[in-house]
């Protein structure tokens, strides 16, 4: 049963989460805004709100560093990358674990959710090693590799959790019907799957996208994503408030996008379904 | 349930990710502990030979190690305050009727999608900037002393930072949590005659303890590994300086490997013990 | 052709024995039943056969061809499934296309094979909807059309109509007659319910506890079955037994006697009681009888219009000809 509310009620829950919901989110709007400034009205006292000539130049001026459009297509391949080559090692493990469990199912999950709790600064020197021996540092190749293992346990947590919901008997009847393992796979379970693999993949899309640790340590000219672009603009150009605003927006507005479509999924994945 | 064919085929279908979770999780671990038992500067002449327990004495007794422990419980432990607090009410909040909840929720969520590097340049620069960041002029318009935001309130800055981005996690997960309590045993309450805050208490906050527990849990792990966000900002000065931070100084920039794996042995142990809890919780979930 | 033995099968699950040493045989062309309680093992014994389940030991073969590490998707059988299982993401036709897909099928023998399942299946105006807009005994149809298209050895059905109403229930047992009489194909059906194994079975496989109880016709099992197991089993309601002295006297040491197999009337007989629960199915009325002195609730049928009350004593006649007489270990004496 719905509860009945007064209208007065409702309007007092709306304009607090209203306030609330725009507080929180207000930095963000504020640098898309300013993306829109030129640089002396984005550091005017007071400040200018929405009544300024909105102009494109910051977005042209970023654009135009050429370097730009090289972080951005590293950033896509390798949080696509990552993502596609996860995808590929991840589903088959799950289907293992949901659908031929054995009675130890349960610890491979579990070891494989600990891996992800490895600190990365634990084991930041011995990576740094390997990829100079085997000439991958500053590689897209090594970052593909890398982030897609950090996130493997994710995917197929997540993974795991959507084929266990999807009946048995229906694969049974691809058997029956003589399928073979792979047409079974291909014809029947990723079909009906594809909701959550592609939630899966949004989610490790958001991940590898935003992450700041190895991409930081990890590359240097060659294959710096846009974590690292930004992070260039820690001193001076960030003091050129329009165009670092310009540039954020740009390397944060896919994915924000991206992560609305996401959030019920972002709460099953981050939590491995502890919580639904 | 299942026939010896497709368990075989389940083995060798399971065995690339288990390899290579395995081959992650070993060599470089294998690595690092070897590291911390040698006296090893790859600029400074690389090997020098195996000092037994030295490093990790050494770490441990050195100037900047409690500090930076201290620094790192401050961090974790108010962002782990502040975003399950105002979780909780925002997650009430938004589960009330209201106008727009679709909207709401996507702004409250959207900083969680932000990349560590932007929110904190936006942050320091546009916000937290003595001279020309917008909180200056906001002290300036009530005729106040602009407040050097990073360098003399550098911990309540990177906790400000910090909570932000964590908050949308810690609310989109209870918020899924009180949308699954059920409407009837509220109701039930009501009619026991429980007010509005007996019935918080009673009901919605019990029904919300694990996924407290979770957010605390994980959210522990990711905060032990925040980095983007001092990085850039202070570059761990100020009593900025986290466990995490000073082990990442250590080894990439002073070189001493040596030191810097005896630090990150420790880190893989703090981290394991919150790991441990976490895969109880989540473990007993699977039984269900 | 779908000739299936099974010769010493068993199946372990781990430590636990599902099924002892077990020996079958289904003619080509029979409709075998398999009933008995839940946790049987009819099931399981079903899987066997499919292939999606192997055994422990023990051999299948079906016409004469060792199947016994085949996977299902060899085997030449056919599957219908109590949740149905059909593709929810296919089409109706698509689903029914399905095995002939997976058989390379040409398209042509394809859509020859589906107009004809559709119009015997009375699905031909559903072909291009999708299984969710489909009501549980179309469901069920296009399940059967799925598995009739490729024309397989046998057809495997396990509790297939467990999932439906009532009624639909009685329609879907006649269909499933009749396509077998017009198929004349192998059927191998697991169901708990005995009506359901009386009505359509040409051969019932009574199992407990992964035992075979007895194998024969529906009549056969009906006046002679060969234990107290099978007796109480088949027949609704249930048979009912008497021991003591009452049974010493037929020289037994349980007697068996069906609720049909017992005259009423309201002045004399050679047993009385009293009657307790009555219920009216229109046609026939059953009665519950207490304080009889031979059990304590003996079960009878009368005719329809018979009108006793709770609490009236009546007398109870049981047929001569028909008491089954069980010994001390339940098996029957001839």
């Amino acid at each position: 049963m719905a509860r009945t509310v007064t209208t007065t009620r409702k309007s007092v829950n709306t304009a607090l989460a209203w306030a609330i919901g725009l507080l929180i989110f207000f930095p963000i709007l504020w640098t898309v805004l300013t993306s829109f400034k030129t640089e002396a009205q984005a550091v005017s006292d007071p400040p200018v709100w929405l009544f300024f000539d909105w102009t494109l130049d910051n977005y042209r001026t970023v654009l135009d560093r050429s370097d730009y459009a090289r972080f951005l297509w590293n950033s896509i391949f390798i949080a696509g990358g990552s993502t596609v080559l996860g995808l590929l090692i991840a589903v088959p493990a799950a289907w293992s674990m949901a659908f031929v469990p054995s009675h130890r199912t349960k610890d491979i999950l579990l070891w494989m959710l600990s891996t992800k709790m490895l600190p990365a600064v634990g084991v930041i020197y011995p990576i740094y090693l390997i990829f100079i021996k085997m000439g991958l540092l500053d590689t897209r190749t090594g970052l593909v590799v890398i982030l897609m293992l950090i996130n493997l346990p994710i995917i197929i947590w997540m993974l795991y959790t959507y084929f266990k919901e999807i009946p048995g008997e229906i694969l049974e009847a691809a058997r029956m019907d003589g399928a073979g393992l792979r047409n079974e796979i291909t014809y029947v379970l990723l079909p009906m799957a594809l909701p959550g693999i592609a939630s899966t993949a949004l989610l490790n899309l958001i991940l590898a996208w935003n992450e700041a640790f190895w991409t930081l340590n990890l590359t240097a000219a060659n294959a710096a994503p846009l974590t690292a672009f930004i992070a260039s603009y820690s001193s001076p150009e960030g003091l050129f408030y329009a165009k670092l605003s310009a540039a954020s927006t740009m390397a944060i507005a896919p994915i924000l996008i991206l992560g609305w479509f996401s959030q019920k999924q972002l709460v099953r994945g981050l939590t491995f379904g502890a919580v639904k | 349930m299942s026939t010896k064919a497709s368990r075989n085929a389940a083995r060798l279908m399971l065995a690339p990710a288990v390899i290579l979770l395995l081959g992650w999780m070993l060599v470089p671990l294998t690595m690092t502990v070897l590291f911390s038992f040698q006296r090893y500067l790859p600029m400074r002449g690389g090997f020098q030979g195996w000092v037994g327990f030295e490093n990790y004495a050494s770490f441990v007794t050195s100037s900047a190690f409690w500090p930076s422990v201290v620094t790192t419980l401050v961090i974790v432990g108010s962002v782990l305050v502040i975003t399950v607090v105002l979780g909780v009410v925002l997650a009430i909040l938004l589960d009330q009727p209201m106008w727009g909840q679709g909207i709401v929720r996507i702004l409250v969520i959207a900083p969680f999608f932000v990349m560590p590097t932007v929110s904190a340049l936006v942050w320091k620069n546009m916000f937290m900037d003595p001279v020309n960041g917008l909180f200056s002029h906001l002290s300036r318009f009530f005729g106040a002393e602009p407040v050097l935001w990073l360098s003399e309130a550098s911990m309540p800055s990177i906790i400000l930072i910090v909570s932000w981005q964590w908050l949308p996690f810690a609310t989109l997960i209870l918020l899924t949590a009180i949308q699954s309590l059920d409407s009837e045993q509220q109701e039930a309450a009501e009619m026991d005659g429980a007010g509005p805050f007996s019935r918080f208490f009673f009901i919605t906050l019990p029904h919300l303890s694990r996924a407290i527990t979770i957010v605390i849990l994980i959210q522990t792990i990711f905060l032990l590994a925040i980095f983007a966000e001092i990085f850039v900002t202070t570059q761990g000065a100020f009593g900025t300086r986290t466990l995490t931070y000073l082990i990442y100084q250590r080894v990439l920039e002073s070189q001493n490997v040596g030191l810097g794996s005896a630090g990150g042995v420790y880190a893989i142990i703090l981290a394991n013990i919150v790991a441990l809890f976490l895969m109880r919780i989540v473990g007993k979930n699977l039984d269900r | 052709m779908g000739r299936i033995v099974l010769k010493d099968v068993t199946k372990a699950f781990g430590d636990v024995t599902v099924i002892p040493p077990l020996n079958l045989t289904i003619e080509d062309g029979e409709f075998t039943v398999f009933v008995g309680p839940s946790g049987c093992g009819k099931s399981t014994l079903l899987r066997l056969i499919a292939g999606l389940e192997d055994v422990t030991s023990g051999r299948i073969e079906i016409d004469g061809v060792e199947a016994t590490a085949a996977p299902p998707s060899k085997r030449g059988l056919a599957m219908v499934f109590q949740s149905y299982a059909l593709y929810p993401h296919m089409t109706v036709r698509k689903n029914i296309a399905f095995p002939l897909r997976m058989a390379g099928m040409d398209k042509a023998e394809q859509d020859r094979r589906i107009a004809q399942a559709a119009s015997v299946l009375n699905l031909t105006d559903y072909l291009d909807r999708r299984p969710g807009q489909l009501s549980g005994g179309q469901r069920q149809r296009v399940a059967i059309g799925r598995a009739i298209v490729r024309e397989p050895s046998a057809f495997l059905f396990d509790e297939p109509l467990s999932n439906l109403d009532a009624a639909l229930r009685v329609g879907m047992r006649l269909e499933i007659s009749e396509l077998h009489t017009r198929l004349k194909t192998t059927m191998v059906y697991v169901t708990h319910d005995q009506v359901e194994a009386m009505t359509m079975a040409d051969k019932i496989v009574v199992l407990r506890a992964g035992h075979i109880e007895q194998v024969g016709a529906p009549l056969d099992l009906y006046r002679a079955p060969r234990n107290l197991f099978v007796a109480g089993f088949i027949g609704s309601p249930r048979m009912n037994f008497i021991g003591g002295a009452e049974a010493a006297k037929h020289n037994a040491h349980t007697i068996g006697i069906r609720p049909e197999h017992i005259a009423v009337s309201a002045e004399a007989g050679e047993w009385s009681g009293v009657v307790g629960v009555s219920e009216h199915l229109g046609s026939d009325t059953f009665f519950h009888v207490h304080q009889t002195g031979l059990a304590d609730v003996i079960t009878v049928r009368a005719d329809g219009e018979v009108g006793f009350r709770h609490g009236d004593r009546i007398y109870l006649t049981p047929r001569a000809d028909v008491i089954h007489r069980f010994d001390e270990t339940g098996l029957r004496i001839a």
